[in-house]
């Protein structure tokens, strides 16, 4: 037990493996589970049924669904760009997966006499008595999401395809409009939280402190920043780098098989992540009553992916200067504002 | 500008508690209206169909899909030796059977026509026989 690496005991070292696979595993069963309960959630919506045929009311889709895509023949242009083709769903994928390492996503659960906190990126020094995270974590998230848009970029520059580079152009050009609203949203959470770690704004929020709830000014920036998370992961109703109906789903469209399902993931993946995200920012992360952490995270997780299904079977596409005009002309004004309404909250209020 | 965003969110949201309208097809069968024009059949009486072979049905189809040869059976009665519709060319306007002047043809709720040979499509004589 005394053994020791870096100053840290063995058994930190064997819990962030346990972690990592953990989180993994869960975000890529959700994904998979995420396309089916879109599926279903969307058809009942349409007072229609959605997948039954499948195994019981069509549980095994998703499994079926990835055989087939499996199975499907690989297919690359001959004019593309060979590499940048193929590191498009790669870098879309991974960014896409890599946030969940700094989402606490429980309190801490105490094994053989060790705490360790349920955060992948995060222990607890025995010796300072005290937990550790990344302290820039939500800095490192906004940073791999903005690094997601090169996976598209690059799909739709590589594919050597009009409708991709239009796709992918799309994309660059919402992802940045939008990155601006939300990080503005985010400002106000960081003004009243007075820090970048996640673990501590989590812990601000303790007591249902919840900063979505707990003034006007941070619901404002809860919706703000939950619909340009929207925009950004090119969800409905902003999903113009895909539009199936005007560019052949866009960025992806000359890609098949496996490379395809990783950007179908990515897409999902990216819905998870920023589920996660809004839950720590705004909903108070994992904490809640009677029911232990980790449950908690996972219920209010899934209540803001049905939230994204709900508005995409609600709300048709944006048109690109809609887009344009409510990124620059409606949300940014907003969260500028909010920002200044938030000092002065916490200056009158406290 | 908000208000209708949030009726639009409360009406997908009280469409997804209602029953939903599919019909599990294979397993679930449809309601046919009594009246629906579906495939045809040749009524039987003594053990025989009832044409007696006049060509009316033919002759007010629209379509050109019915194929009838008279022949004479022992009784030297005229019947219909070869009686064949083209379920491919039919178009279940219902007009041969409004034509008959003996009551031998009808028209049944089935409608399940689908086959793998365009041949098997023509449906002979034996096949649209009533079955009792």
């Amino acid at each position: 037990m005394g053994y020791e690496i870096l100053g840290l005991p063995l058994i930190y070292y064997f819990a962030m493996i346990a972690k990592v696979l953990v989180a993994f595993v869960f975000v890529l069963l959700t994904v998979a589970y995420a396309t089916y309960a879109e599926r279903k959630i969307i058809g009942h919506m349409q007072v229609r049924l959605g997948p039954m045929r499948t195994g019981w009311h069509g549980l095994l889709q998703p499994i079926a669904d990835g055989v087939k895509l499996f199975f499907k023949e690989e297919i690359i242009p001959s004019e593309a760009s060979k590499f940048a083709f193929l590191l498009a769903p790669l870098v879309a994928l991974m960014t896409a997966f890599i946030s969940f390492a700094v989402i606490p996503f429980g309190g801490t659960v105490t094994i053989l006499g060790y705490q360790i906190p349920l955060q992948i990126a995060g222990y607890y020094d025995t010796k300072l008595n005290q937990f550790f995270d990344v302290n820039v974590g939500v800095l490192y998230i906004l940073g791999m999401a903005s690094l997601g848009v090169y996976g598209i970029v690059l799909a739709g520059w590589s594919s050597n395809s009009k409708y991709s580079l239009l796709g992918g152009l799309r994309s660059s050009a919402q992802m940045i409009s939008y990155e601006l609203a939300a990080g503005l949203a985010i400002v106000s959470v960081f003004m009243m939280s007075g820090t970048l770690s996640l673990q501590k704004i989590v812990e601000n929020q303790a007591g249902f402190h919840w900063y979505a709830f707990s003034s006007p000014v941070g619901f404002v920036a809860f919706v703000i920043f939950f619909i340009c998370s929207l925009a950004e992961i090119n969800r409905t109703p902003f999903d113009l780098p895909e539009a199936e109906t005007e560019l052949v789903s866009g960025f992806c469209t000359e890609y098949s098989s496996m490379k395809y399902a990783m950007f179908f993931m990515a897409e999902y993946a990216n819905m998870v992540t920023v589920c996660a995200v809004t839950t720590t920012l705004f909903l108070g992360g994992w904490h809640g009553p009677f029911l232990p952490g980790w449950l908690w995270f996972i219920i209010k997780v899934y209540f803001l992916i049905f939230c994204c299904m709900w508005i995409r079977a609600t709300y048709p596409r944006y048109r690109y200067d809609q887009l344009m005009r409510l990124g620059w002309k409606v949300f940014l004004p907003i969260t500028l504002l909010n920002v200044v309404a938030t000092g002065i909250w916490i200056m009158v209020v406290g | 500008m908000i208000l209708p965003l949030l009726q639009g969110l409360k009406i997908t949201l009280s469409h997804l508690f209602k029953k939903p309208v599919t019909l599990q097809y294979p397993d679930e069968r449809p309601v046919v209206a009594p009246n629906y024009r579906g495939l045809h059949t040749l009524k039987v009486s003594h053990d025989k169909a009832k044409c007696v072979a006049c060509y009316l049905c033919p002759t007010v189809c629209p379509a050109k899909c019915i194929t009838v040869e008279a022949g004479e059976d022992a009784n030297h009665d005229k019947y219909a030796a070869v009686y064949e519709i083209d379920m491919l060319r039919c178009i279940f306007c219902g007009y041969c059977v409004e034509a008959c002047p003996v009551d031998a043809l009808g028209m049944t709720q089935g409608f399940e026509l689908a086959a793998y040979k365009r041949s098997d499509c023509v449906y002979k004589k034996e096949t649209l026989l009533e079955k009792k």
